[in-house]
């Protein structure tokens, strides 16, 4: 038995990784937000322009394109390293894939959920959001895509050895993410009340929690079963 | 003394039997074969030795223990057919990432990060030293796999899985190969790899998994 290095080396390894293997495929990076960009701007165009329709449905709307983007951009996380044997070395590294699938979903929501939070204000002038919406909508942002990206790691690992996996991982994921959008856009819409939606936001946070701690369990198990068939 | 033990080893694929009773022990200091034609179940054998697949009868055992625990992985370096080496990323970076997460797999020393003067002496005697950073996609399939084989160089695994090690290797990089297997048995490694090519030495010992497909198949036929 030798020594293999701690898993916070592993970690930070598959994290650069990560971000070096994004940085020099930019157009993948750039997808899911061009993706939210423009049906963002669709949705007045093609409902109406003005604030007394768009105010009622953009905490919602904004709420369920973010959504989509996420899901649009999980069956690529697995799936290169996957084609390219690189999922095998990690299996084989001895290192807990634990670690391994948190280094690769937080690396996933660096590069998708937090722009596309970072991004949501100038949306929300887009679909005429109510100011006092727009904290509640960052935050919850924040917390909620962060959610989205480590439950989808368990569709998209499920599905990674399947030649096309898009639609079975869709159907996987959705109702797990039903929850994540209903308290989302509640507090958004909480907030623009000017009610307190703090209750819905600390769920949220309990959820990314949980979804972090548990998710890369489910994950590392489905990688191994996946690549054992 | 390090074995890998294999006891009546069969692997099932859709209601048949790739090959059955696969039996064997190969302790450090050997290098071993995996023969047979196309389709015979070399990959999937080796495969099964990673931990990757489960055999579906028999057991594998690395000095008594399973071979998907981590006394065996920490002493595994594994080349697969897709050799896990990311096009987008240089050859320097590939290297820096795989012993990020493997490292040397060393025995005595504690696992200390590679410098990137050792990798770049690895990717010397590969003959990649100038294409260090030059991401993968630029570089020839053979490249690739060198940027691949120059794990070798690094690491003290004492197991060695090679599928297919010589492919897209020119003839003095195949040679090359041989020796650095023929050195890494020498101190007391276990190297188990499949090939299509003759490798006439006596060290070697040869499994040919033609012997072991199943009989009942042919009454079938």
């Amino acid at each position: 038995m030798s020594a293999i290095p701690g898993p916070h080396r592993a970690l930070t390894a598959s994290f650069k990784r990560e971000l070096l293997v994004a940085a020099r495929a930019r157009s993948e990076f750039f997808n899911p937000l061009i993706f939210f960009l423009s049906i963002t701007m669709f949705v007045p165009l093609g409902i109406a322009p003005d604030a007394q329709t768009l105010a009622p449905i953009a905490p919602g709307m904004i709420w369920i394109i973010a959504l989509l983007s996420v899901l649009l951009s999980l069956d690529r996380v697995f799936q290169s390293d996957f084609e390219d044997g690189s999922l095998e070395q990690m299996v084989l590294s001895g290192q807990s894939l634990y670690w391994i699938v948190i280094a690769k979903s937080l690396a996933h929501w660096v590069l998708t959920g937090l722009p596309l939070a970072l991004l949501s204000p100038i949306l929300g002038v887009m679909m005429a959001l109510p100011g006092e919406g727009y904290v509640a909508l960052v935050v919850s942002l924040l917390f909620g895509t962060g959610s989205l990206c480590f439950i989808g790691a368990i569709g998209s690992a499920l599905t990674v050895a399947l030649r096309r996996g898009g639609l079975l991982l869709s159907l996987i994921i959705i109702p797990l993410y039903v929850p994540v959008l209903i308290l989302g856009s509640s507090s958004v819409q909480t907030a623009v009340l000017g009610e307190p939606y703090l209750g819905q936001v600390a769920l949220l946070a309990a959820i990314w929690l949980l979804s972090l701690m548990i998710a890369p369990f489910a994950a590392a198990g489905s990688i191994k079963i996946s690549l054992g068939t | 003394m390090n074995r890998i033990e294999i006891e009546q080893v069969a692997f099932e694929r859709d209601d048949v039997n790739l090959f059955e009773d696969v039996s064997a022990t190969w302790h450090q200091g050997e290098i071993v074969q995996l023969a047979g034609k196309n389709g015979c179940g070399k990959t999937t054998l080796m495969r099964c030795i990673a931990g990757i697949h489960q055999p579906s009868a028999g057991k594998i055992s690395w000095n008594g223990h399973n071979v998907s625990s981590f006394d065996f992985r920490s002493t595994l370096l594994y080349l697969g057919h897709q050799v896990g080496i990311k096009l987008l990323m240089t050859p320097m970076e590939n290297l820096l990432w795989y012993f990020g997460i493997n490292g040397t797999k060393s025995s005595e020393e504690s696992s200390i990060p590679l410098s990137r003067e050792t990798l770049l002496a690895a990717l010397t005697k590969v003959g990649l030293a100038a294409f260090a950073d030059v991401p993968c996609f630029q570089l020839s399939a053979g490249q690739v796999r060198r940027a691949a084989l120059a794990r070798l160089y690094c690491s003290y695994a004492e197991v060695w899985l090679l599928d297919e090690p010589f492919t897209a290797i020119d003839i003095a990089g195949v040679e090359a190969l041989k020796g650095v297997m023929e050195a890494h048995a020498g101190t007391g490694g276990v190297i188990i790899f499949t090939s299509h090519q003759l490798w006439d030495s006596e060290a070697i010992r040869v499994l040919d998994l033609e012997a072991y497909r199943p009989k009942a198949q042919d009454i079938a036929l």
